[in-house]
């Protein structure tokens, strides 16, 4: 098992969820968080002064995946992450090993509970 | 005539209340759009405040009222030059009434801006509304209100023509160079916060009675009656939008029955002064109903005039328009009095603005399409307005 984390952007989210549904992993948790790699970020201005802002808006996706599962799901996520223009910021994804899963309303564990 | 104080108060407060329109515009338009986007929609409301109240006072006054010929008004007014403390129109200073109609030019252009959230260019926004005042707004105004060819012929009490009908058919117009958002009918481009979009629609609601029952210009019966017909039509609409989303979604949304008070508002305004209270819950129901096809309408035809200034004002207006030329009683006759000449002519004066509106909102966008550009770039649009046109973010850590 394998726990996939990716960021990615905001408007990339809907694509991602496309590519995910397409090959059937239907499990992800999402959240809006902030950071930034080489993409560097806009300067803020507030009342004359400027802010170097380099913190931009992302999207994590969290998904737990069946070692078979694991390529797919990184494809999918590539596809959707990328679309069609490829600009610096398109986003990263990390793959860690996953010890155990429990699914706390039936008491499964393992690839069963994923 | 002598100025009268009572009616000089009204006025006065009236024109205070339809500037608050403006930030309440700012705040429906600003929750419905994406979060990266809403100070950058919000300031379209904004600006308008501070651009066309100079613009107004400088020369589209003079335009839509000075002396003029059937078309527009002349620049005998230009700075409001042969105006003093001591002028006086109607029972008003004119100061008043410059004032009141002022802020009526200030909103008008910034109802468009709600097709065109997410992806134009700061300052060609600015230069289309100046554009757009000067070439639509004023020459309409003086048409309809500043003794041009269809003053005291149609009906439009307090803007239905002038200001939406205007508006809402520019707005669909201008797409043909704005096109639609990057995503629209792929991604999800839900509205970021609704409730801010409540709020709007309540002040715009608060602000709209000084809208119809300050365009009275005198606190007298008409105005009262202007202010009960703004009250029940805008329920009446937001009542039946609310039931048709339950019957067809099987939801009343909250969206939809601030979207319904909307355009009960934008239906009564030609009517306002016109009609019995009894007549404007027709007026609203009926603007509703229309209203609601129209929007689900563009929803299936793919054209993304984002926040319906079209499928509400537009359509709105129109109905507004006509249904006045049906339901007249008060200091006009329509058709259910057995008068179907005022009909014709609001059928006219309909079919003249909707034609003019288009055709001067295709000649503006094409002179800046081809000159200063009135489309952000993609990865602009991308990363939102806020930030590349403003350098600002709504919302921080």
């Amino acid at each position: 098992m394998k726990y996939v984390i990716a960021m990615i952007r905001p408007e990339r989210l809907d694509a991602v969820k496309r590519e995910l549904q397409k090959i059937e992993v239907s499990r992800l948790t999402v959240s809006s968080v902030s950071g930034y790699g080489a993409q560097k970020g806009y300067l803020e201005i507030y009342r004359a002064m400027e802010y170097d802002a380099n913190l931009l808006e992302k999207i994590k996706i969290e998904i737990a995946v069946n070692d078979e599962f694991l390529e797919p799901t990184i494809e999918a996520i590539k596809t959707g992450a990328k679309g069609s223009d490829g600009y610096v910021g398109s986003g990263k994804i990390f793959v860690l090993p996953l010890e155990n899963v429990i699914r706390i309303r039936t008491n499964e564990t393992g690839p069963e509970a994923i | 005539m002598a100025i009268n104080g009572a009616d000089t108060v009204w006025v006065l407060l009236s024109s205070a209340l339809v500037l608050l329109m403006v930030p309440a515009l700012a705040l429906f338009y600003g929750g419905l759009v994406q979060r990266k986007n809403v100070l950058s929609s919000m300031m379209h409301s904004f600006v308008a405040m501070g651009v066309l109240a100079l613009e107004w006072v400088i020369i589209g006054y003079s335009l839509a009222f000075s002396e003029g010929n059937w078309f527009v008004g002349g620049l005998g007014n230009a700075l409001l030059n042969g105006i003093d403390l001591y002028s006086v129109t109607g029972t008003i200073p004119t100061y008043a009434f410059v004032a009141f109609q002022g802020m009526f030019a200030i909103i008008t252009p910034a109802l468009i801006s709600g097709a065109i959230v997410g992806r134009v260019k700061f300052k060609s926004y600015i230069a289309f509304i100046l554009l757009w005042g000067l070439l639509v707004y004023a020459p309409v105004c003086h048409w309809v209100w500043g003794g041009g060819f269809l003053t005291g012929e149609a009906l439009d009490f307090a803007g239905g023509t002038v200001v939406h009908i205007t508006a809402g058919m520019s707005s669909l117009a201008i797409l043909a160079y704005l096109g639609k958002r990057r995503g629209y009918g792929v991604d999800s481009l839900k509205p970021h916060n609704v409730t801010l979009t409540l709020l709007g629609a309540g002040l715009l609601w608060f602000g709209w009675f000084g809208f119809n029952a300050g365009s009275a210009l005198a606190a007298n019966e008409v105005a009262t009656l202007a202010f009960m017909t703004t009250l029940v039509a805008p329920a009446a609409a937001g009542f039946v939008w609310m039931s048709l989303e339950w019957m067809h979604l099987g939801r009343p949304t909250a969206l939809g029955f601030a979207t319904g008070i909307l355009a009960g508002l934008v239906g009564i305004t030609p009517a306002a002064g016109f009609v019995t209270p009894v007549a404007a819950i027709a007026i609203g129901a009926i603007a509703s109903f229309i209203c609601y096809q129209a929007v689900m309408f563009k929803n299936r035809l793919g054209y993304d005039d984002s926040l319906d200034a079209f499928g509400v004002h537009g359509v709105g207006g129109i109905v507004g328009a006509i249904l006045t030329g049906v339901y007249a009683s008060v200091g006009g006759e329509g058709l259910l009095l057995g008068n179907s000449a005022q009909l014709m002519i609001q059928l006219e004066g309909v079919v003249i603005t909707i034609v003019y509106a288009m055709a001067c909102t295709l000649l503006i966008g094409f002179v800046l399409h081809k000159t200063i550009g009135l489309k952000v770039t993609e990865s602009e649009e991308i990363i939102g307005l806020d930030k590349t046109q403003h350098g600002e973010a709504a919302y921080n850590i």
